[in-house]
């Protein structure tokens, strides 16, 4: 495999991708924010499908699962940016810390 | 030996009912409306009576049963929405339809004037379809069906006149304690269908489950027989479930007469009965349910004694009575305790009728201190009711005389002579709360308030004819139970005998011996309520004032509902409010969130809730438990 | 590398996916249509929705009752498809039933919704068709994208942009969690149809397989409102419009549950001990959880979210004990719990007037002397709801704990038993509300909003009647989850593997 590469260091990488989305999404108040965190979780998965097609024999549906997973994250992002603008039309801001008036 | 009959239509003409008072009812009249809503149950109670007329052509344990649709039937499990009538079925078909028509035709008298006339007839003919419902189950689960729908009405019932917020609480306060039980209820069907299963079997039909009774080991009949009579002690107003019952009073009275004392207050005494195959497999639970039974008895009889209320009395009469009845099923005397239970639907609600009557005659006052000399006014709900009150104290030759001396038989020849002497003390004190009740309402001087005294009237016809067919019960119904060698005696326990067995002492007495002492034990409260009530009306407050604190204890009604208050209700507010909603996540979700080192600040809201709105505390939250689920995983693979 | 890609080797079935395709085909013709029209006219829309379901049911109604592999594992044609089908389209009908006049009361526009709505049903019914891991997921993104919108279409009101984007984010965060799960399976196993992975899932697992399966099941309990995954359930279900809120309730977990059922009850029955006792836990935090926070709540919909919780956490303890009896009893719980919940939200929405939402408890009270009927129907849903005989709920509940007993498990059984007497507490004070009460909120006359009373109507009959007669929907559960136990004719699993 190129550079010497094994799977291990694809899967580490996916999990430092995985574990920085989570921090991105626990730690940022700005909803932008978080939804950047969101998609580096989902394309931390994507390096994982990727990896697994390529060492498990060079298969191809782990690299269509990766386009599935792209096209879906970017339908995502349209509607989040989308919900992000209503939000912010309505408080003059993003910050999730705004938008508690439902709770209980 | 099981002979097709078409029992649905005991169910069809009530049904027919409700159906016709929920949409027509408001629109129809006054008249129609109570015609139809008495009729129904009369159909009812005369296609009762032809099932008995057949039954009785069968041999003994024969039975007549229709299946009216398969109901559950999921894999192995299946269960119909199949009848049975049988023995223990007809008596109570019988007095269900029968005292409930009598009182739905004096609730036409009772009810005329409230607004709300269809829909007090709804819930009463929905009440009575749920009893029917009940009695003529064949098996445990549709049972439930009458069980939960009986325990609706009465919360409906009670809850009638709404206007009064403590009716609606005291409503919602039986709902909840009955739902307690029925928890407990459906615990035990729930192991009944395991123990089927673990055989092969699903099933809760009352006779397949008796064929198979070889299943049941003694410590899985416990089981199932202490669950069952948890509920029961819901139902039938039992310790440490009761405590709903005083406050159901508040429901119109022919209510009371029906529900909260003829009929639904007695299914568990008829659920026992009915699995009686099932408790006899376990002294243990049949030693509890009579134990309960008679504490049960003697406590609400003593309870009794000092309550002002006229419906009070009454009520706490009814739990004591229906303590006899759990003393009798509990001691293996079944066909006693049903016994107990019919005369008791007689004269019970007699009484209530009677007490409704006064209420009525009184302008709506229940406060037996400012009554007194009323028998002049009220000559024949007087009457009728020292009928119920002769009936109730066990005198001869009255209903109550010959099912309350076959209970105390059955206690003390089974060798319970704990219980017989507590059941026999009662008797005592029966007779002295019925008499104080009779004396301090209709007889002595007249205490009533002069603005009430001149509308003081006798109640309509339609009121007083259900009193004297009831008092009529009251006189004959004993005497199809004479004692053994007598006339006909034992005609009744022979006739229940397919259904729940023959009861066998384990020693001998002389019957007459106990009948004489009961009777005589009864007789002494009477007296003394007679030497207290009329002869010395100064004395009670005089004895209330030397013995306060038990006087006050037994007024308070040993402060029960205070305790169960103080242990149960608050704690659970306690937890639901501070420990959930404030400590939870005032300390662990900010401490966690802080200790974390994010960003989240603590914020200074007096009131936090657990759901904080912030849509990073609630990812955090998801967090925590994907991380337990990793955390579990990972054990289970270092494991 | 040298992988050749023959599409003779797939089977085309186009019979699972004919019901769906006429339903996202709807969406985009009613899409297109809405262009034109008003938003405070936009029944006509409903209307047309209404026929694309019709024409959907009816051709849902041909797939075959035994299992039938189509495009290479990725779809299945069984009776379990079809049930979900079924009651995925009706739930939907009623769903746009009660929208019409809602719809166009509130201004929602009205192209958006029900195209929407139609295109959330499609991703629900691919969701229970789903052959392999990857169609549940793009499934669930198609349902969830759309209901994302859906709960944020009252750009009006700020609270439902804040329920909007509180699901947004949540549920992305979630979704994340399941696709790194599938690719964990994926890695571990080689493969994501579901099909392989019952054989090859089995006996001890590898660590990977292990954590995959858990992150699947945070995915599903995100989606069923599990604690604590249920987080954002409350604050959607009470800012979302009403008839959304519905829709999230039945559609949503109707078509959560398909999938989550099929993947863990039939699929991953091999690796069983690793996943229930997660369950167990999952189903008595759910429950109590859900029961009382419940209890505190003066908001209808927020109470009815808690509600939803806690029946969710019933459903998990069927599905703890992982037999066909319990799947079965899923089955047949759903589809109770999908009647009482739209004829509880019905009633809610027959409540609201134009800027009146009128969804506290004290709204509801005197209803019982106000309007009798709509009083009576609320009141049956929440006696099925707290599990009173005869209604669907009692029946649904009963199947669920014996089928739990039936496995021994017996302290969950005590527990969820408790926890339906406590959550009689909560469904009791609304009806206590209605009857024992007065000074609520006005009504709009009923007889103005036909299609209203039609959706409650139909609920309230299939409430009383599935608990009545609960014979053909028993077979149907059974039978519908049988076929999804049953083995796959071997010729047609071609796969995309080389």
């Amino acid at each position: 495999m190129p550079g010497g590469l094994t799977l291990n260091h694809f899967l580490v990488l996916s999990l430092i991708v995985f574990a920085l989305g989570l921090f991105c999404v626990m730690s940022r108040r700005n909803a932008i924010g978080i939804l950047m965190g969101v998609e580096l979780i989902l394309n931390s998965a994507n390096i994982n499908y990727l990896a697994f097609a390529l060492f498990g024999g060079g298969r191809y549906d782990g690299q269509v699962f990766s386009l599935f997973v792209i096209m879906l994250a970017a339908a995502e992002a349209v509607v989040g940016l989308a919900i992000v603008l209503a939000i912010y039309q309505d408080l003059r801001t993003i910050d999730v810390d705004a938008t508690e008036t439902l709770n209980g | 030996m099981a002979e097709h009959f078409p029992l649905g239509l005991i169910l069809l003409f009530p049904a027919i009912g409700v159906v016709f008072n929920l949409f027509v009812g408001q629109r129809a009249g006054r008249t129609t409306v109570g015609i139809v809503g008495a009729g129904v149950i009369g159909a009812a109670f005369v296609v009762g009576a032809v099932a008995f007329g057949r039954l009785l052509g069968l041999p003994t344990g024969g039975a007549l049963t229709s299946t009216l649709w398969p109901w559950i039937e999921a894999g192995a499990f299946k269960v119909d929405v199949a009848l049975r009538f049988d023995a223990l079925t007809a008596v109570m078909v019988l007095v269900v339809s029968g005292v409930g028509m009598l009182i739905h035709i004096y609730s036409s008298g009772y009810m005329a004037e409230d607004g709300d006339y269809a829909r007090f007839f709804t819930y009463m003919n929905l009440f009575v379809l749920s009893m029917l419902t009940l009695v003529l189950a064949d098996n445990l689960l549709l049972m439930f069906v009458g069980w939960e729908g009986v325990g609706l009405c009465s919360y409906l019932l009670i809850a009638f006149w709404y206007t009064n917020p403590e009716y609606a609480y005291n409503g919602r306060k039986a709902f909840i304690v009955n739902r307690v039980g029925d928890a407990a209820f459906i615990l035990g069907i729930l192991t009944t269908v395991w123990v089927g299963a673990t055989h092969g079997l699903w099933t809760l039909n009352f006779v397949e489950l008796r064929q198979h009774i070889a299943w049941f080991g003694p410590a899985t009949a416990t089981m199932i027989c202490v669950l069952l009579f948890i509920g029961a002690t819901g139902k039938s107003a039992q310790i440490p479930l009761y405590i709903w019952l005083p406050d159901a009073m508040v429901g119109p009275t022919p209510v009371s007469a029906l529900i909260h004392a003829a009929t639904m207050v007695t299914a568990g005494v008829y659920m026992v009965a009915r699995l009686n195959f099932l408790y006899l497999l376990s002294p243990d639970a049949m030693e509890l349910v009579a134990t309960v039974g008679t504490i049960t008895c003697i406590f609400a009889a003593t309870i009794a004694i000092t309550q002002p209320d006229i419906k009070r009395v009454l009520a706490y009469s009814t739990i004591s009575q229906l303590g006899y009845m759990f003393l009798a099923v509990g001691v293996g005397a079944f066909s006693a305790g049903i016994f107990h239970l019919m005369t008791h639907a007689f004269f019970k609600s007699l009484l209530f009728l009677c007490a409704g009557s006064v209420i009525h005659g009184m302008g709506g006052e229940q406060d037996m201190n400012k009554m007194g000399g009323l028998a002049s006014k009220m000559p024949i709900t007087c009457t009728t009711m020292w009928i119920a009150t002769l009936a109730i104290a066990a005198v001869p030759p009255f209903a109550g005389f010959f099912s309350k001396d076959m209970i105390l038989s059955g206690a003390y020849t089974s060798g319970h002579f704990g219980l017989w002497l507590l059941g026999l003390i009662t008797a005592g004190f029966t007779g002295l709360y019925m008499f104080r009740l009779m004396f301090m309402t209709f007889h002595g001087e007249s205490r009533v308030e002069p603005e009430r005294a001149h509308h003081l009237h006798e109640s309509p016809p339609v009121m007083t004819l259900p009193l004297m067919a009831l008092a009529l019960l009251c006189v004959i119904g004993g005497w199809v139970q004479l004692p053994e060698g007598w006339l006909w005696g034992g005609s009744f326990s022979r006739f229940l005998s397919g259904s729940v067995g023959i009861f066998k002492p384990a020693l001998e007495a002389s019957d007459l011996g106990l009948s004489i002492l009961s009777l005589a034990v009864s007789l002494t409260g009477a007296l003394i309520a007679y030497i207290f009530y009329i002869r010395y009306p100064g004395l009670p407050t005089y004895l209330a004032w030397r013995a306060k604190a038990i006087y006050q204890l037994l007024l308070e009604k040993y402060y029960i509902d205070q305790i169960y208050d103080a242990l149960v209700s608050r704690p659970l507010f306690f937890i639901a409010q501070y420990v959930l909603f404030k400590g939870l996540d005032y300390y662990t979700i900010d401490g966690l969130v802080n200790g974390t080192g994010t960003t989240v600040e603590a914020s200074g809201d007096a009131v936090r809730r657990f759901e904080t709105g912030n849509v990073q505390h609630y990812a955090l939250i998801y967090l925590i438990g994907a991380v337990g689920i990793a955390a579990f995983y990972l054990y289970l693979v270092m494991r | 590398m040298t992988n050749t890609f023959s599409l003779a080797a797939i089977t085309f079935d186009w019979r699972p996916i004919v019901p769906l395709l006429i339903v996202a085909l709807g969406a985009i013709i009613v899409l297109l249509a809405g262009v034109k029209v008003d938003d405070r006219e936009s029944e006509g829309l409903g209307w047309l929705s209404l026929l694309t379901i019709a024409i959907a049911f009816c051709t849902a109604l041909a797939i075959p009752g035994n299992q039938q592999i189509s495009f290479g594992g990725a779809l299945v044609a069984d009776g379990y498809t079809a049930f979900f089908y079924l009651t995925i389209l009706f739930a939907a009908a009623i769903i746009v039933l009660m929208s019409l006049d809602y719809v166009a009361e509130e201004g929602l526009p009205g192209g958006e919704y029900y195209s929407l709505v139609l295109f959330a049903t499609a991703g629900m019914m691919l969701m229970a068709a789903a052959g392999d891991l990857i169609i549940v997921f793009i499934g669930l993104e198609t349902m969830s994208i759309s209901v994302y919108i859906l709960a944020g279409l009252a750009r009006t009101s700020p609270r439902s942009n804040e329920a909007s984007l509180k699901y947004f984010l949540l549920g992305a965060f979630s979704t994340g969690f399941l696709l790194y799960g599938i690719a964990l399976i994926y890695g571990a196993t080689g493969t994501i149809k579901l099909h392989a992975l019952s054989t090859l899932a089995t006996g001890v697992p590898a660590p990977m397989l292990l954590i995959g399966v858990g992150m699947l099941l945070i995915g599903f309990g995100f989606k069923i409102a599990a604690v604590p995954f249920h987080m954002w359930t409350p604050d959607v279900y009470e800012g979302a419009p009403t008839s959304i809120t519905a829709f999230m309730a039945v559609g949503v977990k109707l078509a959560a549950f398909a999938a989550f059922v099929r993947v863990f009850l039939v699929h991953l029955l091999g690796v069983q001990t690793d996943w229930s006792m997660v369950l167990w836990v999952l189903a008595v935090l759910t429950m109590t959880t859900g029961n009382i926070v419940a209890l505190m709540q003066t908001n209808l919909k927020r109470m009815l979210a808690y509600s939803a919780i806690a029946h969710a956490g019933y459903i998990l303890v069927a599905m703890t004990a992982g037999t066909s009896i319990a799947g079965a009893a899923v089955l047949y719980y759903l589809l109770g719990y999908a009647f009482t919940n739209l004829g509880a939200f019905a009633v809610i929405i027959a409540l609201s007037r134009r800027g009146h939402p009128h969804e506290l408890i004290s709204d509801l009270r005197g209803l019982g002397t106000r309007e009798p009927a709509l009083a009576a129907a609320m009141a049956i849903m929440l006696f099925s709801l707290t599990g009173i005989p005869p209604l669907a709920g009692f029946v649904g509940k009963f199947s669920v704990f014996s089928a739990a007993l039936n496995q021994g498990y017996v302290a969950l059984v005590v527990i969820a038993v408790v926890n339906s007497v406590v959550s009689a507490y909560y469904y009791l004070r609304p009806v206590v509300a209605m009857y024992t009460d007065e000074g609520g909120a006005e009504v709009v006359a009923l007889s103005s909003r036909p299609a209203l009373i039609a959706a409650i109507a139909i609920a309230v009959i299939a409430t009383i009647a599935i608990g009545v007669y609960p014979q053909p929907y028993m077979n149907a559960s059974t039978s519908a989850f049988a076929s999804a136990l049953s083995k796959p004719p071997l010729a047609t699993t071609a796969s995309l593997r080389p």
